[in-house]
């Protein structure tokens, strides 16, 4: 998860075209918020070499401020840095920070320190960072005899302590360390942690100075040794690149640790994420409320999958307890989406630690700035984390600046993956801190909610292909599970067994359809099945079920399965076409359907065919006249087989 | 794989380690005709081709290696035949 900073994206095909459109229009005003971008996938060495080399070209130009923080860092170290400097710089246009990096001379890190007219010092750098490792301070031999341990520990700090005076004077932003990270290779064993001779104990010993000096104040640290421990020593010091070349640790490393090195500058510079919003149906619980109910979906004690959504809420709980702001942005009708707060008794989230809380049928673009506005935060403030990657696309693309973490298929991992990408680092913690959540919550209770969206490009963006066709044997069981589950986009909510359903497939009277839709993230499978009566007379179809799946809502499928069915109408003769809203406790979402398509209301009890007297729960009935009916334009590609 | 296809695949891989589009590779090419092509990237460049063929250089087998030429060659003899 850590080494392969599983929670970018991978790099789009044509990463080194987009970074040579970049170094086209410099000046053109976006390329701020262009390099992030390109910035927020999961570089190799030489993708982010040619990042920082575009930095380089664009500082030249670039104005004194602009979205991005502007940082000028000395970083001094043991070893070959210069596979490590244009990697931070890169790594830095991820966390909103524009890097310029001053670098010291090979092997001189301890002059360049400490001495006033070093050219790194004269360099009018504004933050400093030192990462030496235990050759460079002398603790990479044992220390056996008696105090000669503790004297090369004094040492080391001693060193450093000069060199963190001598940087704090030249640099205003202050100076960042790293902890040191031991080798893996024991001397006594398990002893090495008791003796303080071991190489392991004299660099524990160095570190523990390190923290001190952290808790101080004087310096900020950069846990090296913790990430290197998570990602596995064995790993990370590699003693063939370091006689071949000085490198440090195992180059393929270095994207992970730039970006370490990156988030603890966006820390000091105050650009980490402020905000984290959830989706809900399957991201903090397993399931989709709509349809499974309080009683239905995966969360709490007792199964591996109710446990892993557990640990999730838990995870964005601990954060809200440290300062993080909370916040859902779910499809879903807004009551349906607070029942599990309200209700499910293992909900370890509350409606009252959500700061701003939007369920609805919009996309999921145009609410995160609803969101930011009502929070009044930027959008560069937000984090969002949805377990759909249809969702995740739409709001990459629309806005580039909210930090949106890949999820792994399992849920069990969602909190690693949320947790390791450093969105919220923090080089300081204030009780007050923890009073700030509360105080978001009272501000959005005051705001209200707008906004539209650039929706066209997206959905065209999608390469979607939507495939129609009549009702058959083989798919029979997937269409009688979705007539019998579906709840929320259901006109009718007619049920069918699946006997039932081989009726209606032989049924000359009735047009049934079946749609499926693939898209560039995959196959979404069976989402749409609508049965037709043809036998109502007077030129009438009607449309006895309609239903399709929520995750399709939004990409204008209602419009495409609607213009099949005139079609077939159409072709069948018919000269109008009759749809029925029939309320549920659950399909309120779908009450304007008709009339979003163009239906226009009838009578609603005028129905002879199908016993349709008032039934008093509200049903309405809806007609379509085919002569008007005029074919969309589609941002899609249809294969139909439908009669 | 021929020798022939290993220089394809290095003279793609060259590109993005030098950050250069104009680069016409044959056997004979070195570092002297690269103008990008200095020890810090030649880090990069030998990585990266470690992970696209998926092997493991030693020190010495590339320490005294004159152009792409000798480089496939040694490429070409830690591959599976």
């Amino acid at each position: 998860m850590f080494a392969d900073l599983a929670w970018l994206q991978a790099p789009p095909a044509d990463f080194r075209a987009r970074v040579k459109a970049v170094r086209a229009a410099l000046a053109d005003g976006t390329t701020e918020e262009r390099l992030h971008e390109l910035a927020s996938v999961r570089l190799d060495l030489n993708q982010l070499g040619a990042l920082a080399s575009t930095v380089a070209s664009f500082l030249a130009v670039a104005p004194a401020t602009g979205p991005l923080a502007r940082v000028r860092l000395g970083l001094i170290g043991s070893g070959t840095l210069g596979l490590i400097e244009p990697a931070i710089v890169a790594s830095a246009l991820r966390h909103r920070v524009l890097a310029t990096i001053v670098g010291g001379d090979y092997g001189s890190a301890v002059r360049d320190a400490i001495d006033p007219a070093s050219a790194l010092r004269c360099a009018g750098i504004d933050l400093a960072m030192v990462a030496l490792d235990h050759r460079t301070l002398g603790l990479d031999r044992p220390q056996l005899a008696p105090g000669a341990a503790a004297a090369a520990v004094a040492a080391a700090s001693a060193t450093m302590a000069a060199m963190i005076d001598g940087l704090a004077a030249s640099a205003s932003g202050g100076v960042m360390v790293a902890t040191v990270v031991a080798p893996a290779e024991p001397l006594f064993g398990s002893l090495d942690a008791v003796e303080d001779g071991s190489v392991a104990a004299q660099v524990a010993a160095f570190n523990a100075q390190l923290v001190d000096w952290a808790r101080a104040k004087r310096i900020v640290l950069v846990d090296v040794a913790r990430i290197a421990n998570a990602v596995g020593v064995d790993r990370w010091h590699d003693a063939g690149q370091w006689h071949s070349a000085k490198l440090p640790f195992d180059p393929d490393l270095v994207p992970l640790y730039a970006d370490i090195v990156a988030r603890t500058i966006a820390a000091v510079r105050g650009t980490t994420r402020k905000c984290l919003v959830l989706d809900l149906d399957n991201t903090l619980w397993g399931g989709v409320i709509g349809d499974d109910g309080v009683d239905g979906i995966a969360l709490g004690q007792g199964s591996a999958r109710g446990e892993a959504f557990l640990a999730i809420q838990q995870a964005a709980l601990a954060l809200r307890e440290r300062g993080i702001i909370l916040a859902v942005c779910s499809k879903n009708d807004d009551d349906v989406a607070r029942q599990p707060f309200r209700d499910h008794p293992d909900m370890p989230l509350k409606e009252s630690d959500i700061a701003a809380f939007v369920a609805n049928w919009g996309d999921k673009a145009t609410n995160l700035r609803a969101i930011a506005a009502a929070l009044n935060i930027g959008l560069d403030s937000l984090v969002f984390l949805d377990d759909n990657p249809v969702e995740r696309a739409q709001v990459r693309r629309e806005l580039p600046m909210v930090a949106v973490p890949e999820l792994p298929a399992d849920p069990a991992l969602y909190p690693r993956a949320l947790l390791a990408a450093g969105y919220f680092e923090a080089v300081a913690f204030a009780q007050e801190d923890r009073a700030r959540a509360d105080q978001y919550r009272a501000n959005a209770e005051r705001a209200a909610f707008a906004g539209t969206s650039d929706m066209a490009g997206y959905l065209a963006s999608l390469d979607m292909a939507a495939d129609f066709r009549p009702f058959d044997a083989v798919n029979r069981a997937r269409i009688a599970q979705l007539i019998n589950k579906s709840n929320q986009f259901n006109l009718t909510t007619r049920r069918y067994t699946e006997a039932q359903v081989a009726v209606l497939e032989a049924d000359n009277t009735k047009v049934t359809m079946q749609v499926r839709l693939v898209d560039r993230f995959g196959d979404n499978g069976m989402i749409s099945v609508v049965v037709i009566d043809t036998a109502g007379g007077d030129g009438r179809w009607d449309i006895d079920t309609w239903l399709m799946s929520c995750r399709v809502l939004g990409r204008r499928m209602e419009e495409a399965v609607l213009d099949q069915i005139a079609g077939a109408a159409r072709r069948g003769g018919a000269t109008t076409l009759t749809g029925r809203y029939i309320p549920s406790v659950k399909n309120k979402m779908v009450a304007d359907h008709y009339a979003k398509l163009g239906f226009i209301r009838g009578g609603d009890d005028d129905d002879g065919s199908n016993g349709g007297s008032d039934n008093g729960g509200g049903e309405t009935v809806w007609h379509l006249d085919l002569a008007t009916y005029v074919a969309p334009d589609l941002p899609m590609h249809i294969t139909s087989s439908v009669a | 794989m021929t020798i022939d296809e290993i220089i394809r695949k290095i003279g793609d891989v060259m590109v993005d380690v030098f950050d250069v589009d104009d680069v016409d590779v044959t056997a004979a090419t070195s570092a002297d005709d690269v103008e990008e092509w200095d020890s810090l990237s030649h880090i990069r460049f030998i990585i990266t081709l470690e992970r696209l063929f998926k092997i493991k250089f030693l020190n010495e087998e590339i320490a005294d290696l004159k152009n792409v030429g000798d480089l496939a060659r040694v490429i070409q003899a830690k591959l599976p035949a």
